[in-house]
């Protein structure tokens, strides 16, 4: 039985918009009661499209926002006051990267430098030894000691990708929060860095909380999959399992709409509209307006996420209700 | 809307105090207008009268707190030089500045705007590079140096025109290109990086690929966009019609404002000076307003951003 | 004040065509690119591009960034900046569109050929309201005037499923979703009724199941208006369900063309295969990846030989030094590999029409 290392549970955060330039302003759910887990050493990957609540939980999940509702445990313990020095020695432990790895690196320092500082900040180490600690890091995911002098404008996105892992992990992390790392990535390099991940992972016992919208990456990478809707999760459960025979009417059209080549014609599931702007959430299931299975229920009651015989988990009525073929 | 305009004019009144108070404390602290008007030679009992007359024997505090009364009552206080109300001195100098500023101004868009444009569309040829380094030339050179420039050249070496002095239309064409020359160069620069930004947007190639003349993806899909912000830089020009033309007015012995605000500063005719401030900071303040206006008519982003949502 | 497009200049290419155009063309491609190249600043950044269109073809063009895919399709159209020195031959129906006079090249752009782009928010004009924009290429390629022009922009929008369509002629691209700004491209696209769309990565800023629905609108289209269809990703999936042939680029080069079935199951160009390899299954088990070593060539640094030869596991010392020209590989391939012409002579003649 693998432990928990991370647990969120009914975790909601709203934020307050202004409707135009002399509009009132809105609150609207950016996360509504999310619960999951990661598991130490594995990989959860949590899928959606734009506006889905993903990046939002992922940031409450590292302590960055505080949740309006519920609770963050990480190893056991409750998260401590955001900014408390108590906070700050846990973050040393959970790290984070982003999409656009040149928005996350300081031009003007060398890579050796940046990987090297959060040893400093945190005062990790003898002085002496973080040099070489930062440069055994560089090393690991793939930046030869070539690289170390280099300005993250000299080198090119998969690189940089790579100088922002080395500088996450020289931390030693039990807990790496990746947040569209590969989305910007050719497929080639995509390849390079997917494959680093798993490997570090494996080394280092690393547990991993992946946010992408690419199902196909996220087949390859994680062992669990929690899929989001406007802010809440609508299915979760081992990867394979759902990738391979989807419940949610939503989870369905997400897999089918998977280009896969040598697949040259296949039924999609060609949804009706689009999300809904997540401030003008839809009563009962939010899918509802789209869903080619929703019935009158699904206008008015939310679906609570069920779980099933098999561990995984789904909030739909039709699904819960046994009359849709799965 | 109602609340908008309230926050605007709010924020506006705001403005105005904030000009008014630091300009009240600047001239208050900057030196004593009993000696400047009075002159050395009074006697101490000629000066102390003199400022009792004017309130100057009081605290700071209190001086203000009349100023501010007597303003929302309408009164802007008295020359301490002519004795006449300031607010008059002042606005008769107006027509004279406005003779000058207005002009200019049309001067200013009628060049700098097309030679921006034009800069803009032969980009990196020799037309863009002429264009931009007269407007260098002209915004880096001091308007009392292009002023005594021009007179210099057009009144002394070429007698055609007259060196300063008031009454004929030739006297204001000296005076009008050395406040129009340095604005059509700033505008000219500014319109010609506006065009250029717009120029590299992708709706541009898009307007392009759908086999829109080129003249027309200028006039059509570039102009509207580039007038967005070079809007902001002619709102201000307008802000300064009034009290834009203190150095010209000074080299030219104009009778505007400007040359009212440099006699009455040297003088510290403190009343006439606050009043010219106020005057000035009012007329900045609701040029201000003005560009917001028409951001939101040229700007649909602005105008309806909460008409439908998404 | 003189307006000329920014690009007239490079409209006349100092090469001198080798060709002479026949007055009536026989039964060809509809669009032919022959030899194009386009350098930016002395960087060649397409080396040499040939290409051919059949009337109502979906062809997909693959490619990693900077494998030129984008710039071949803007070049063609004269749409690059005027820095880029382009030359080369492009034709639509026989008809030369490089050195075309201005006048004509706009009768092309948007009447026979209409371009889609990758983010339709910023390629929208933000201050024109989305019907005036449809409206400009009815007018100008349609003759359409007056208030027809608003009936039939509003039918345009029904047909792209634009929702709302009637209220939606006065929105500006602001009101819009990006999928719903993306339909309004396709509609304007569709307004000058072309025989060629070029879609510039059409679906990637969009989200997966918007991106579902886009691709099943543009296949629907094609085969309603039997337009031919140019597809323009680096996502080899979706290329290869939505198009029936595919050419794959790479740094500046074609380097291989097969129909898409078979340049999924039985790919020939080592380039290919390593994409394929690189790319994560959906389907069947699980595999670790095999990434490309390396990474794309600098423009500016490109090897001597083959540009691919830095990163291929099947490398040849000849690979080094010769370019290997695109030639037969099969029934209606094509690939520019050593391996695949092992006794190759460097054949000027041998050029073909990918």
């Amino acid at each position: 039985m693998t432990s928990t290392i991370l647990e969120l549970r009914g975790i909601s955060r709203s934020y307050a918009i202004r409707q135009g330039l002399l509009g009132r302003k809105v609150r609207f759910r950016a996360v509504d009661d999310v619960s999951l887990n990661v598991e130490e050493g594995r990989t959860l990957a949590l899928v959606g499209e734009s506006g889905s609540g993903k990046s939002t939980t992922g940031r409450v999940a590292l302590g960055l926002e505080p949740p309006d509702d519920g609770t963050v445990r990480f190893r056991g313990a409750a998260l401590p006051e955001i900014d408390s020095p108590a906070w700050r020695r846990i973050r040393t432990q959970m790290q984070m990267i982003f999409q656009d790895p040149l928005a996350a690196l300081d031009r003007r320092l060398t890579i050796l430098e940046q990987v090297r500082e959060p040893l400093d900040i945190h005062d990790i180490g003898p002085t002496g030894e973080r040099e070489a600690v930062a440069l055994e890091m560089l090393n690991a995911v793939g930046l030869g000691t070539g690289h170390a002098t280099n300005l993250p404008g000299q080198l090119s996105g998969g690189q940089r990708q790579r100088a922002v892992l080395a500088r996450a992990l020289v931390m030693r992390p039990a807990l790496l929060v990746c947040d569209e790392p590969v989305s910007a990535l050719d497929v080639s390099i995509q390849a390079q860095v997917v494959n680093l991940l798993m490997d570090i992972q494996d080394r280092m016992g690393l547990s991993l909380l992946f946010i992408s919208h690419d199902l196909k990456v996220v087949r390859q990478i994680s062992q669990r999959i929690a899929v989001m809707y406007l802010g809440r999760i609508v299915e979760l459960g081992e990867t394979q399992a759902v990738l391979s025979n989807p419940l949610h009417p939503y989870t369905k059209a997400l897999v089918s709409a998977v280009p896969v080549p040598g697949r040259p014609t296949h039924a999609r599931i060609v949804l009706e509209g689009e999300p809904p702007n997540p401030a003008a959430r839809p009563s009962g299931c939010a899918f509802h307006p789209r869903c080619p299975l929703a019935r009158s229920e699904c206008a008015s009651d939310i679906p609570q996420l069920t779980v099933r015989r098999d561990g995984g988990a789904v909030a739909c009525h039709v699904v819960a209700s046994g009359k849709v073929c799965a | 809307m109602v609340r908008y305009l309230l926050i605007r004019l709010l924020r506006a009144f705001i403005t105005i105090t904030l000009v008014v108070t630091f300009a009240f404390i600047v001239l208050r602290v900057s030196g004593d207008p009993a000696i400047s008007i009075m002159g050395d030679n009074a006697s101490p009992e000629a000066m102390a009268a003199f400022r009792k007359e004017w309130g100057l024997d009081q605290s700071i505090f209190i001086q203000y707190f009349n100023y501010v009364t007597a303003i929302f009552q309408g009164d802007f206080g008295h020359s301490m030089r002519g004795g006449g109300p300031a607010l008059d001195l002042v606005v008769s100098r107006i027509p004279a500045t406005v003779m000058l500023t207005l002009p200019a101004l049309l001067l200013k868009v009628a060049i700098g705007v097309p030679a921006g444009i034009y800069a803009a569309l032969h980009h990196d040829k020799s037309l863009d590079r002429t264009v931009m380094v007269t407007a260098v030339a002209g915004y880096t050179v001091p308007s009392f140096v292009l002023g005594l420039l021009l007179v210099q050249i057009f009144a002394l070496w070429m007698p055609l025109l007259p060196t300063g002095g008031t009454g004929e239309l030739s006297h204001l064409i000296l005076p009008v290109l050395t406040l129009g020359i340095g604005g059509a160069a700033i505008l000219a620069r500014f319109v010609r990086s506006a065009m250029l930004e717009v120029l590299g947007q992708p709706y541009i190639r898009t307007a392009n690929a759908k086999g829109i003349p080129w003249g027309a993806v200028v006039r059509a899909h570039a102009l509207p966009n580039a007038a967005i912000p070079t809007v902001t830089i002619i709102g201000f020009m307008v802000g300064s019609l009034i009290a834009g033309s203190v150095v010209t007015e000074s080299v030219f012995s104009w009778p505007g404002v400007g040359n009212l605000l440099v006699v009455s500063v040297t003088a510290r005719d403190l009343s006439v000076v606050q009043c010219i401030l106020l005057l000035v900071a009012a007329t900045m303040v609701l040029s201000n307003m003005f560009v917001d206006i028409l951001y939101g008519i040229l700007d649909p982003r602005l105008s309806n951003a909460n008409s439908e949502g998404r | 004040m003189v307006m000329r497009e920014p690009w007239a200049n490079n409209l006349h290419p100092d090469t001198v065509s080798p060709f002479t155009i026949p007055a009536a063309m026989p039964p060809g491609p509809l669009l032919a690119i022959q030899d194009l190249t386009v350098a930016f600043d002395g960087v060649s950044v397409l080396r040499g591009i040939d290409l051919s269109l059949d009337r109502g073809e979906a062809l997909g063009i693959v490619g990693e960034s900077g494998s030129g895919k984008s710039v071949t399709w803007l070049a063609a159209l004269g749409l690059l900046p005027s820095f880029a020195a382009v030359s080369g031959r492009v034709t639509l129906e026989g008809k030369d569109l490089l050195n075309a006079p201005a006048a004509d090249l706009d009768r092309v752009r948007g009447g026979r050929v209409a371009m889609i782009f990758q983010d339709p928010s910023s390629a929208l004009n933000p201050v024109i309201r989305i019907g005036r924009q449809v409206g400009e290429v009815l007018a100008r390629h349609q003759g359409v005037s007056g208030g027809d022009i608003r009936a039939e922009a509003t039918r345009l929008f029904e047909l792209v499923g634009l929702p709302d369509a009637r209220r939606r002629f006065d929105a500006y691209p602001h009101e819009l979703s990006g999928g719903q700004n993306q339909r309004v491209m396709i509609a304007m696209a569709l307004a000058g009724k072309p025989d060629v769309l070029v879609a510039d990565e059409p679906t990637t800023a969009l989200d997966a199941t918007i991106q579902a629905q886009i691709l099943a609108l543009l296949t629907t289209i094609r085969t309603e208006t039997g337009m031919a269809l140019v597809l323009i990703s680096h996502d080899l999936g979706l290329v290869a369900e939505s198009c029936e042939r595919v050419v794959v680029m790479y740094a500046g080069r074609v380097v291989e063309t097969a129909p898409a079935q078979e340049i999924f199951s039985n790919p020939r160009h080592p380039y290919t295969q390593g994409l394929l390899a690189a790319l994560p299954p959906f389907e069947g088990p699980l595999r670790r990846l095999v990434p490309i070593d390396g990474q794309v060539p600098d423009p500016s640094r490109l090897p001597p030989g083959c540009p691919f030869a830095p990163r291929c596991t099947k490398r040849e010392p000849l690979c080094e030094t010769a370019v290997p020209p695109l030639v037969q590989a099969g029934f209606g391939r094509l690939s520019a590999c050593v391996a695949q012409t092992p006794s190759y002579v460097r054949p000027e003649k041998d050029r073909v029409l990918a």
